[in-house]
């Protein structure tokens, strides 16, 4: 314990959890959804979390996500303890350090895709014109749909909606992305293909990605799997296959 | 601020049915609220107009007491020549006043040698008071002068058709002087005056050299004093001036000498005024309350539909403030097309109602022209209102929006 210790002051981890749990409250009966969970995620890992439905993989998502709060134990993200963050400290902490890749995709439908890779540059950071564009059409390219920038979400198709998220997602250089069930939604080519897209991105600009999943064929794409059932951590599988160091 | 404009116009065409049936309740409203406030404030300033301009003049300066008394119009209550005199002075140093006119009122028998009855008479200088009230000639009836002459007597119409009189004949009037007794006097009548809906419209007029030798005046005494502004508008400030000149006057008993009083004091039309006024304020709380639920209910509407959509942009980092900028902005920005439209199309329909001149009747004025008019501050102070409740109108479901748990959203069906 002491080792972990010392190794947790002198590394900085893109998570870390300890002994983290969750509990919803269902009427008078409490449910824990997560027990115990305890992790480190390195910087630049291709992270995922899988398990059957129900496993609280989403929960775990939706805590590293300053989304909800753990109802015990102790949870850093990017260096920060995110346990204290306020309402709009969370969504300020969120908006500098995350990016966020959702299973429908959710792009604002009156956007053009131009503009919802725009939006969290715009309307989150703050970036001015010049610098704004330039990530953009970094990310445009990066995700190959420059050809499609001017077109609205439903003139496009599911993969590319879910390749305009990922640009979305880390237009703003965030530390972390966070990605649940990011291919449910598409057909297993297109999932390979996007899958594909979020590990271009993180060798290309060093950010951790963590997704959730319970589709057996994809989660072999991970570089570090955890196996959650039941609310608790149940394994992990730590593969080959991570370009950088 | 202008991406919020964007997404605000971008989310309205979004649902492009909604926000025009929205927009065009608003529109209505405005147009409305201008159509009433152009006719009806027309309305109220043109009989005002006819009222000040062709007898009472702006305001009116009386002895201390006398408009308690003016049903009678008592000859002891007149202004005496030193205080006439004061008053002169006073007045004549003010740049407001363009014109004014000093009165004799007094009541007496108006007889044709066959026929008898009351009448009530000014007594005026017809070059002071045509120039404090204007419109005066133009009540005197077709073929007659407009000038009138000492020895002669303008009478009310009225009184013509029923004794039989015309321009020309000779008249007499009696009246009982100050001291009781009685004097005549014979006129020809030099013109015949329509009569006008309120105080004085049907009085007649003779020079107030005339007036003092029927009432055996010695030295002239005054009843009233009408003023007329150079500008109107700036009727209550001077008002307020000219009473507060004036109240340092006092007589030997340490009570003020005048009272001033402008024509809302002098004209039962002051409360059909204040009825049109009151009337148009319920008018402006019904657009108010169109506004406001026309619009709230569309913003409910926007943000139950766009719930994942406020979910996703606050997981995203947006902030709370922001998300309740963009929902407002999405109000202000309906308020403002409606606001528009409806200004427009409110300049449009008021330029065909002048533009067919409809005439109208009150009392016994008929053929007046009904001229729409409405001033740039009323345009500008209803589309404020308009704009202000349709922020607030989208404030609640703003708040609402911006308060959501972004994992509650997200998970919303």
């Amino acid at each position: 314990m002491g080792l972990v210790v010392a190794e947790n002051i002198t590394k900085i981890y893109s998570v870390v959890a300890t002994k983290v749990s969750k509990d919803y409250q269902a009427g008078e009966i409490a449910i824990r959804a997560l027990s115990e969970v305890s992790f480190e995620i390195d910087p630049a890992s291709f992270v995922s979390f899988v398990g059957p439905s129900g496993s609280g993989k989403t929960t775990l998502l939706n805590l590293i996500g300053c989304l909800d709060k753990p109802t015990e134990g102790k949870l850093t993200v990017a260096g920060t303890d995110v346990l204290h963050l306020d309402r709009k400290q969370s969504a300020a902490f969120r908006g500098n350090n995350l990016g966020f890749i959702f299973q429908d995709f959710n792009l604002i439908p009156v956007l053009t895709v131009y503009e919802n890779i725009e939006y969290p540059l715009l309307m989150v950071q703050n970036v001015p014109g010049g610098e704004r564009k330039k990530r953009i059409l970094t990310m445009l390219e990066a995700v190959g749909m420059v050809d499609q920038k001017d077109k609205y979400p439903d003139q496009i198709s599911g993969g590319q909606k879910q390749r305009v998220a990922i640009a979305r997602a880390l237009v703003t250089n965030p530390k972390l992305v966070l990605a649940d069930e990011p291919t449910a939604n598409l057909d297993h080519k297109t999932a390979f293909m996007v899958l594909e897209s979020m590990k271009k991105m993180r060798d290309e600009f060093q950010t951790t990605f963590i997704f959730s999943t319970h589709d057996q064929k994809i989660v072999g794409e991970a570089e570090i799997i955890y196996s959650l059932e039941d609310g608790e951590l149940v394994g992990k599988q730590v593969k080959g296959g991570k370009k950088n160091g | 601020m202008g991406n919020l404009f964007k997404i605000a116009i971008r989310n309205l065409l979004r649902y492009k049915r909604r926000t025009l049936l929205t927009a065009s309740l608003v529109t209505i409203g405005v147009v409305f609220v201008l159509l009433f406030i152009s006719i009806s404030g027309s309305f109220k300033n043109m009989i005002i107009g006819q009222m000040t301009d062709s007898m009472l003049g702006h305001l009116q300066v009386h002895r201390k007491g006398y408009l308690a008394a003016i049903d009678n119009l008592p000859l002891n209550l007149n202004l005496k020549m030193q205080a006439y005199k004061k008053l002169e002075g006073i007045l004549n140093q003010q740049p407001e006043i363009e014109a004014y006119s000093p009165r004799i009122k007094f009541g007496g028998m108006f007889s044709t040698f066959v026929e008898t009855t009351n009448i009530r008479l000014n007594g005026v200088y017809p070059d002071q008071e045509l120039k404090t009230v204007p419109l005066l000639p133009s009540r005197l009836t077709n073929g007659t002068k407009k000038t009138l002459e000492k020895g002669e007597i303008w009478i009310p119409e009225l009184m013509a058709k029923s004794m039989k009189v015309n321009i020309g004949d000779t008249v007499v009037v009696i009246a009982t002087n100050q001291d009781g007794s009685v004097n005549g006097k014979q006129f020809k009548v030099g013109g015949i005056l329509e009569s006008v809906t309120g105080p004085g419209g049907r009085d007649g007029y003779i020079h107030i050299e005339d007036a003092m030798e029927v009432l055996r005046m010695e030295e002239m005494e005054v009843s009233e004093v009408a003023i007329r502004l150079k500008d109107f508008s700036r009727l209550y400030a001077f008002t307020e001036k000219l009473d507060r000149l004036l109240s340092g006057e006092l007589n030997k008993q340490g009570k003020p000498v005048y009272e001033v009083h402008n024509w809302e004091k002098l004209s039962p039309f002051y409360n059909i005024a204040r009825m049109i006024d009151i009337m148009a304020l319920f008018i402006k709380l019904m657009l108010i309350a169109v506004v406001l639920i026309s619009i709230m209910n569309v913003m409910i509407m926007a943000v139950y539909e766009r719930v994942r959509e406020i979910g996703t942009i606050a997981a995203i980092g947006t902030l709370p403030g922001k998300i309740l900028s963009m929902f407002v902005v999405e109000g202000f920005s309906l308020g403002l097309l409606g606001v528009v439209a409806g200004n427009i199309l409110g300049f449009i329909i008021i330029t065909i109602v002048n533009f067919s001149k409809i005439t109208f009747s009150f009392g016994r004025e008929t053929g007046l022209i009904l001229t729409a008019k409405v001033a740039p501050m009323d345009v500008l102070v209803i589309s404020l209102i308009v704009i202000f409740i349709s922020v607030v109108a989208s404030l609640q479901p703003a708040f609402k929006a911006s308060r959501m748990e972004p994992i509650k959203a997200l998970r919303h069906v």
